[in-house]
């Protein structure tokens, strides 16, 4: 017999195994947030909300009260919940389309108001539920279904620097963090800071995990890891990039 | 610490949108989301004053689509919650509101119409009536009432919380330029000393207890995977609308009885038709008036029998066949003549219409 695979107390078990394909990063990141969450003990004050494209496939994934919606509009469904009912926690997770494009706007409305939610944005360069189109996260060179000869910079700019951005603008009071899921406990406690950044009330919180898309990156195991510990580290640094108190964190820890 | 609030029933002067910030207060609201655009903006001043003072929120956002999502988060939280727009704020209003139709969110949304398509003017028009009635991607599973005036626009967002936490479809106040800017007497009351209870918000997420534990979590989604789940769920919200339908379709009609001709209109130009069809009765003609005060549902019986006993109607509005639209369908097969006065964007005074009615029936 095999063991059970150890899941979060806040995860549902009764419909899994989840929907993400095999390789996702998506089950990784949530499987970090259920932890976050179990050690926090906050089960029972937690809103869940996810958007469009993959993400969506979360939707029934925790113990958790869950609203599901698109297009990065998850950060105004978690704020006009938030500013509502204050005593709950609010988390909004999205891929990079959702936080970083045409969602853009409201995490950085959020951010410069410091609106007491958190938001994650999972970063997998690139449009995965749609069939792997070019994001704003998309590498330069990297082939997409939309930039198939690879992302030209002087035509379509460089990787988005999402966290960066926001850790520019959002007030002191803000925790701002990148990690990966090839570093599972690092990424534990980010999470675990950002929502605790939220349970005292400081400000808004961040968090952009690093993610895997095998399926429309067409990459075998050892390419995926490759991609996200080479590739994509070249241009999105791990680490805590501004918390509360301190002046803006240099990132890569 | 907050004041208690407490409206004595008296008659005030106000500008609409005022109006409809002390109806929201009136009713019991909790927090209002907005974004400005004319003509619509004093809603969010007055209440922004209004608010704090009981104990009462308001939020404004970085775009309408943000005021709109963040308006259903409040609801889902299960507070009383609304927001306002007008014009290009409308458009962009519709993907929340078809999200809020999708999870039968009770978000009530005053739309105060100005000129379009696009930026157009700030002023007035009755070009919003397909959008706020059909707008978004689904099958309009909304309430929209049109008010007609002050007095109105009181009485009908009072109306609208109810009535959207009663049946939980997302509930349009459908205003204009003219009724958002001008003054005019009309009564203020405290609802519940006329016997009007209103119904206490009730949350869809963030109930007592551990989902999973003491409770099922409670999960809401936009997304369905297979096209029968999606048919199924669309069917069982449209069989809810049309239960209702005839329920809270509201109308008025006046002389038209043994009416020759029956001007339709809604909105603020039945205004204008009021007093046209009394100075047309004075000189004799025998004409009378119908306004649909919901324009969904529409009165469609009342419509039917209307239509039905009668020669000639004369549709008019400040769109070039919004409304008309909407009534061709309630009517259809009917042997009546439709005649029309469209005037996209423009207002329309008693004059125009009895000059109209004795063209149409020389």
């Amino acid at each position: 017999m095999q063991p059970a695979p150890a899941m979060p107390k806040s995860w549902r078990v009764d419909n899994k195994p989840h929907k993400f394909c095999p390789g996702c990063g998506h089950g990784l990141i949530l499987k970090c947030l259920g932890q976050a969450i179990d050690e926090l003990e906050i089960q029972s004050r937690v809103v869940y909300g996810c958007d469009i494209g993959c993400s969506l496939l979360s939707w029934d994934l925790f113990n958790l009260d869950t609203v599901q919606t698109h297009h990065g509009r998850t950060t105004p469904v978690m704020t006009g919940m938030k500013r509502a009912r204050p005593e709950l926690l609010c988390i909004a997770y999205m891929g990079d389309g959702g936080g970083y494009s045409i969602g853009v706007q409201h995490l950085v409305g959020a951010a410069m108001r410091n609106e007491k939610i958190t938001v994650i944005v999972a970063n997998n360069t690139q449009y995965a539920m749609t069939g792997g189109q070019m994001a704003p996260t998309t590498l330069p060179g990297q082939k997409t279904e939309t930039c198939p000869y690879g992302r030209d910079p002087g035509a379509t700019g460089l990787p988005f620097q999402g966290a960066e951005m926001i850790s520019a603008i959002a007030p002191d009071g803000a925790y701002v963090a990148r990690g990966s899921i090839s570093h599972l406990t690092q990424l534990t406690g980010f999470l675990k800071k950002a929502l605790k950044n939220q349970i005292d009330g400081h400000g808004f919180s961040l968090v952009e995990a690093l993610s895997a898309c095998p399926t429309n990156w067409r990459t075998d195991a050892a390419r995926t890891w490759e991609f996200i510990e080479k590739d994509m580290a070249g241009y999105f640094k791990r680490g805590e990039i501004k918390i509360p108190g301190q002046k803006e964190a240099t990132a890569n820890a | 610490m907050s004041e208690e609030l407490v409206i004595e029933e008296k008659r005030v002067f106000m500008t609409g949108n005022e109006v409809v910030a002390w109806a929201a207060l009136a009713a019991g609201a909790d927090i209002m989301y907005g974004y400005p655009i004319t003509p619509q903006n004093e809603i969010m001043h007055y209440w922004s004053r209004l608010a704090p003072r009981y104990g009462k929120d308001f939020l404004q956002t970085e775009d309408e689509l943000s005021a709109g999502f963040a308006t259903a988060g409040g609801v889902m939280a299960g507070r009383k919650a609304f927001t306002a727009t007008a014009g290009s704020g409308s458009v962009l209003m519709q993907e929340p509101l078809a999200m809020a139709e999708m999870m039968r969110l009770p978000t009530v949304t005053v739309v105060q119409q100005r000129g379009g398509p696009s930026t157009a003017t700030v002023i007035y028009s009755q070009q919003e009536v397909t959008l706020t009635t059909m707008g978004g991607n689904g099958e309009g599973m909304r309430v929209v009432y049109s008010t007609a005036g002050h007095q109105d626009l009181y009485d009908y967002t009072i109306k609208a919380f109810n009535l959207a936490w009663k049946y939980r479809f997302p509930t349009f106040v459908l205003g204009d330029g003219y009724q958002a800017k001008m003054r005019e007497p009309l009564t203020i009351y405290d609802p519940e000393k006329r016997g009007i209870t209103l119904l206490e918000p009730d949350p869809y997420v963030g109930r007592e207890g551990e989902p999973g534990r003491d409770r099922p979590p409670a999960q809401y989604r936009n997304t369905y995977n297979l096209e029968e789940e999606l048919y199924e769920k669309l069917m069982s919200d449209i069989r809810d609308f049309e239960k209702i339908s005839t329920e809270i379709a509201e109308y008025e009609s006046m002389h038209t009885e043994e009416a020759e001709l029956v001007i339709v209109a809604h909105g603020i130009v039945f205004r204008a038709v009021r007093e046209a069809v009394g100075n047309l009765r004075e000189q004799g003609l025998r004409v009378g008036g119908f306004r649909p005060v919901t324009l969904r549902p529409l009165p469609a019986p009342q419509i039917r029998d209307l239509v039905d006993g009668l020669k000639k109607i004369l549709v008019v509005e400040s769109a070039y066949g919004q409304i008309a639209r909407l009534l061709k369908e309630a009517a259809y097969g009917a042997a009546c003549e439709i005649h029309t006065l469209f005037k996209p964007g423009v207002g329309i005074a008693a004059g125009e219409i009895e000059d109209r009615v004795k063209e149409i029936l020389k």
